[in-house]
């Protein structure tokens, strides 16, 4: 099994989340979360003092998937969270030792 | 005054006692959130203090004759001490109408300086200085300015007196420079310059700036004391100065900053509100629009100065009150017209306008220094380090201004759940 991560611009949340169900996924967890990359963050002004906010809005989604599935899903999230502007975000993916759903029980790719 | 007159100022005085709930609320926003409650209370505690010390000897000292009697006068006497002989009397409803208008003033004028030392003061020794400022500065100066037989209302260059319609000098220069010595004295906020100090709720700013310019009308509108063309003059050159003001503000702000700020068109409104309020009633309504596009653009570039010249006037006051006060008492020395009240600009009209804020400047600086200084090395000024960096809400009051606790677990009835204020606050000593 793969974990997903990806850390995208929160607009594109709805399009990362249709795009994922239309690939079948069935679950994901979705954090607010904030950070920067190579664009930095943005500069805030109140009355003459300008304030450097280094970081900036993010959504972080985490996603379970069969080894199979990750190269495919990790296109699928790129491709609805690009919107060709700097500061789109990184998505990654990471190996998983198991996974357990907590109702049933079920271990492995079952509890996915 | 004529009954019509009294019930105008009377919905003044109201009007202009919305505007200290109103400056809690714009200062309140500008601050940062462990502190907000304490800021709203700065200002709200002023309504308190300056009423009970008006009735018992402020309105005398204001508005009784001058101790010295004719004309220079410095202090009033004591004739209305407690509102003594002030209710059965002929003329007693006009007197006490005035009596009520001018209370609002004297609530108002301490609290603008409430800015300056947002943050970092006690609770209790800020209501100590409004106490003693109010009673050694303000109460003096509006006798020199208004009262009967006051030294400045008095001053004549050339057939020329001075011009304070409704307090550039008495309310709005007074404060401003009171809070320069004030944080002169008390000093930097931990931080300043390095730390980023960003408004907590802009919103709130806006809204409280929107009340302070509701109540501004009955302020200089209520001032002619009488419903008639003067006043009508006065509130429209007050819309009229305000909203050039902003335009002001905002374009400064453009072509220096690049942006059009919620808090720059907030803080420009004050600006035109403040410059227009010793001249309104003598200048007509394109005077108004240069007053108010002058302190829009003076005020922006005012508040800048605190970085540069490194004092910590937390919310600038300085800036606004300061700057904007001196820029209508000596901009309606050249733009008075006759037509509206027997004044006419010039070079006479000038120079007194000068004397009147230079005086008012020297005087309240150096006083407001020394009973600072008194303070501080009394019951001490600031608050202890700690209580500075972890908000002083919870020091003095005891309270929390947001609580952000529930956030995003609102399952629970926050009625059902056992109160946990006794914990939050543990054994906390309060210093109220």
């Amino acid at each position: 099994m793969k974990l997903i991560v990806a850390v995208i611009k929160p607009h594109r949340l709805d399009e990362v989340k249709e795009a994922l169900q239309a690939f079948g996924v069935h679950g994901l967890t979705v954090t607010e979360a904030s950070g920067y990359g190579r664009q930095r963050g943005h500069t805030e002004v109140y009355r003459g003092a300008e304030y450097t906010v280094d970081l900036v809005p993010k959504i972080r989604i985490e996603i379970l998937v069969e080894d199979d599935d990750a190269d495919q899903l990790l296109d699928v999230v790129v491709k609805a969270a690009r919107t060709g502007k700097i500061g789109d975000g990184k998505v990654w993916s990471l190996p998983v030792e198991t996974a357990i759903r907590v109702r049933t029980g079920e271990r492995g790719p079952d509890a996915l | 005054m004529e009954a019509a007159d009294i019930a105008f100022v009377v919905i003044c005085a109201a009007m202009v006692m919305l505007m200290t709930p109103g400056l809690a609320f714009f200062y309140g926003g500008m601050i940062r959130v462990k502190s907000a409650l304490n800021m709203l209370m700065m200002c709200f505690i002023a309504t308190g203090i300056s009423s009970v010390l008006w009735v018992l000897y402020g309105f005398s000292i204001t508005f009784g004759d001058s101790v010295n009697g004719e004309g220079n006068g410095i202090i009033g006497n004591f004739d209305y001490l407690g509102f003594s002989g002030m209710l059965n009397v002929e003329g007693a409803d006009s007197l006490l109408t005035f009596a009520v208008f001018q209370l609002m003033f004297a609530v108002l004028t301490p609290a603008l300086i409430s800015g300056a030392l947002a943050d970092r003061v006690k609770f209790s020794a800020w209501a100590v200085f409004i106490a003693l400022w109010v009673t050694v500065v303000y109460f003096p100066v509006a006798h020199w300015v208004w009262g009967e037989n006051g030294w400045i209302g008095d001053l004549e260059i050339d057939g020329a007196s001075v011009i304070d319609f409704a307090g550039g000098t008495a309310v709005h220069i007074n404060a401003g420079i009171a809070a320069l010595a004030a944080v002169l004295v008390i000093g930097k906020r931990i931080g300043f310059k390095k730390d980023p100090m960003r408004p907590h709720n802009l919103p709130m700013v806006l809204l409280g700036a929107a009340l302070l310019w509701f109540g501004w009308f009955g302020f200089n509108a209520g001032s002619e004391l009488a419903a008639n063309g003067t006043a009508a003059l006065m509130a429209l050159n007050t819309m009229v100065a305000t909203g050039t003001a902003v335009l002001g503000w905002l374009a400064y702000e453009r072509v220096r900053h690049g942006a059009y700020t919620t808090l720059g068109a907030a803080s420009g409104a004050i600006a035109g509100l403040v410059a227009i309020t010793p001249s309104g009633a003598n200048v007509d309504p394109i005077g108004a629009i240069l007053i108010g596009l002058v302190s829009g653009v003076v005020c922006a570039w005012g508040v800048s100065l605190k970085y540069k010249l490194g004092y910590d006037d937390s919310l600038d006051v300085v800036g606004v009150h300061l700057f904007g006060g001196i820029v209508g008492t000596l901009l309606v020395g050249f733009l008075a017209v006759d037509e509206t009240g027997g004044y006419d600009g010039g070079f006479a009209q000038f120079a007194v306008q000068a004397i009147a804020a230079i005086a008012v400047m020297a005087y309240s600086f150096v006083v407001t220094w020394i009973l600072a200084k008194i303070i501080d090395s009394t019951m001490g000024f600031r608050a202890s380090e700690e209580e500075e960096t972890a908000g002083l809400d919870l020091a003095y009051h005891a309270e929390t201004g947001y609580d952000f606790s529930q956030a995003g677990s609102g399952s629970v009835p926050s009625s059902t759940v056992p109160s946990t204020a006794d914990t939050a606050a543990g054994d906390k000593k309060v210093d109220a």
